[in-house]
């Protein structure tokens, strides 16, 4: 099984998905002839031209409005935001028309498509290239909300989003683009979207992430298996609609809880799965469920200092499980 | 151009249709009977004209709320309509979901449009995008109301099809009042089909009062979409004669004088002369059409009356599609 990086196996899922389905476009800014500011296109404009890997004019809003046109005269486009950032414009078509579509037509409107963007911090990209707004789509029904941390989900998880007749946000954490580094198949797979992965067994205390801060999470417990604490790690995977079961059943294995994210920690998305344990594990609980989270400032500053004080890293999350696991 | 005396006809039907369903909504409101009308009393000629200048139940169409002349057009009955402003089982385009005149309408290819106005032009520029991609010969048509061409979304809209040559149709159906705002507040361009040529394509302006301008304008705008040529802008002149809703006084905001005015050019008796004048139809067909009409209006409002509200099985869904039900 091949090695590659995690902008690898997702420029990997879109190749192979528009070569399976000949209605899969993908549109976006400078996804066509430069292959993406990231490369997450790179070389697809080439070999599907530009009939299905379209440059869009810079209007953020267009493309997902488009993208909702297109998908409801059957097309399966992949529309791309090429920061999270810059995501607002387009916020009234993903939350007014793409997510209530199918709902308001009583089920005779479907909108199929995928809106990929890479999310976060730790890249020196300042207020506007930085953040992480999983949260306002995870309350948005209609919508499904994926965020893959290792390159075999990636993949997956992108593949089953394109197929998925649903909107799908699916945030990529761009930090990890090129420095998460994993196995991924050759051949034909598929990672199905609701089902959270325990993908480190433990016992003291349960932790759940994802996208870049599970990749951080996994090298904490690393750490902490030196020191004697045993941590459970739990990669969501899909936020929305989430796997409760998985998270319920690990709490009540631990009895402890620590949510990880990287957005704001007020109204962010671990106060959901924080109110959903203490609603419905509450008599496994041994310690009040925790969060460790950004920082409640506007977005993540550009200066070296300042951005290491938002974000998240191992050191801060290892902290904060041993911190629990001696409750 | 030679349209027949029996699609005259046909179309001036349409408009009385439309004429008298929409003024027993306001009866039906002014009786407390419905909650809310939204009307199209001025607009018919415009939405009528356009409608016979595509191909029905063929050609796409993503309207926006004043457009019911337009609906019935397609195919929407009255009693579909009353079913929508009452909120019983069975309107169409939402389940009853939707507030009244919030259209959609699968089996004609009428797209479900939302309440934030120039979402739908994006829509439409997205299926335009389709139809090329596919090499079908269809159009695209959509509708809005001039002061929502203020909205960035619409000049998206009509900058993607411009610069992709897409096969749409954009009507601004200009009534000279964006609920209480006139024209001269929202575009400093005397026409909104000004606007076109600042986006590279053609903008004309007719008059919305005038059936058969409109019915022509729209026709060459067709040919030219369906011929490759590209998109088009129409500004159909009218004049709202009505308050923007039911909920609204217009008495606040513009003068008695200046409605009476403007009744002076309202399409229904201006067409009905031209039939007249030019032998198209006589008094008694005119007659024998009126009363037609009453008998269906009021079968219309007598079986949405006794039809049954939904259950609350359709607000709790469907939110989520098992698999595409479009295309």
């Amino acid at each position: 099984m091949p090695e590659m990086t995690l902008i690898d196996a997702v420029r990997m899922a879109m190749d192979e998905e528009l070569a399976r389905d000949p209605n899969v476009i993908i549109i976006g800014e400078d996804v066509g002839v430069r292959g993406g500011v990231f490369r997450a296109t790179m070389g697809l404009h080439e070999k599907y031209g530009s009939d299905r890997v379209i440059d869009s004019p810079l209007a953020e809003a267009s493309i997902v409005g488009v993208g909702i046109g297109a998908a409801l005269y059957g097309m399966r486009p992949i529309c791309e935001i090429q920061f999270a950032d810059f995501i607002h414009p387009a916020f009234n078509q993903i939350i007014n028309e793409a997510a209530k579509m199918y709902y308001r037509s009583n089920g005779d409107w479907t909108v199929p498509m995928v809106i990929r963007t890479p999310y976060g911090g730790g890249i020196g990209g300042g207020l506007y290239h930085s953040q992480s707004l999983e949260a306002f789509f995870t309350h948005t029904p209609g919508l499904k909300v994926v965020v893959p941390s290792t390159p075999y989900d990636a993949k997956g998880l992108l593949k089953s989003a394109v197929r998925d007749p649903n909107p799908v946000m699916f945030f990529e954490p761009k930090k990890g683009y090129r420095l998460i580094k994993g196995e991924v198949p050759d051949e034909e797979y598929l990672v199905p979207l609701g089902k959270a992965n325990v993908t480190r067994e433990g016992t003291d205390v349960s932790v759940f992430a994802y996208g870049m801060m599970h990749y951080y999470t996994m090298q904490a417990a690393e750490k902490l298996a030196q020191e004697g604490i045993s941590a459970e790690v739990i990669d969501l995977r899909t936020l929305y609609p989430v796997d409760r079961d998985a998270i319920l059943a690990s709490v009540e294995k631990t009895g402890k809880a620590l949510v990880v994210y990287e957005d704001n920690l007020t109204g962010g998305y671990g106060a959901e799965i924080a109110a959903l344990i203490g609603e419905h594990a509450f008599t496994s609980l041994d310690a009040p469920v925790r969060r460790l989270a950004g920082p409640d400032v506007p977005a993540v500053p550009f200066s070296h200092p300042m951005q290491d004080w938002f974000m998240l890293n191992p050191e801060k999350i290892a902290a904060a499980i041993r911190d629990l696991a001696g409750f | 151009m030679d349209i027949s005396n029996d699609l005259l006809i046909e179309m001036y039907r349409f408009m009385l249709l439309a004429r008298r369903t929409d003024e027993r909504a306001w009866v039906l409101h002014r009786q407390g009977k419905i909650a809310f009308h939204i009307s199209g009393i001025g607009q018919e000629a415009a939405q009528v004209g356009a409608a016979f200048a595509i191909q029905r139940g063929t050609d796409w169409v993503s309207p926006y709320y004043r457009d019911l002349a337009l609906m019935l057009a397609l195919g929407l009955t009255p009693l579909e309509f009353m079913l929508s402003v009452m909120g019983k089982q069975g309107e169409p385009s939402s389940g009853a979901r939707q507030m009244p005149s919030h259209w959609g309408l699968r089996r004609a290819n009428v797209l479900s449009h939302s309440a934030p106005v120039a979402t739908q032009s994006l829509h439409a520029s997205g299926i335009g995008l389709a139809i090329k991609f596919k090499g079908d010969k269809k159009v695209v048509f959509t509708t809005i109301g001039e002061g929502s061409t203020s909205q960035g979304e619409w000049y998206e809209a009509v900058n993607w099809a411009a610069v992709h040559k897409l096969p749409v149709i954009f009507m601004v159906e200009n009534n000279s009042y964006a609920i209480s705002v006139p024209q001269d507040k929202q575009m400093a361009v005397p026409s909104s089909a000004d606007k076109a040529c600042g986006l590279g394509l053609p903008g004309i302006s007719v008059d919305g009062t005038d059936l058969i301008a409109v019915y022509q304008a729209m026709s060459d705008a067709v040919t030219r979409a369906r011929s490759g040529e590209g998109a088009t802008v129409i500004e159909a002149l009218a004049y709202r004669l009505t308050p923007h809703s039911s909920d609204d006084d217009d008495r606040s905001y513009r003068s008695r004088e200046e409605v009476e005015t403007h009744k002076k050019e309202d399409p229904l008796p201006k067409t009905e002369e031209l039939l007249l004048s030019k032998k198209i139809i006589t008094r008694k067909q005119l007659d024998e059409m009126e009363i037609k009409i009453k008998a269906e209006v009021d079968q219309a409002v007598a079986d949405a009356t006794a039809a049954p509200y939904p259950t609350l099985e359709t607000a709790m869904g469907p939110v989520y599609a098992a698999e595409v039900s479009n295309a």
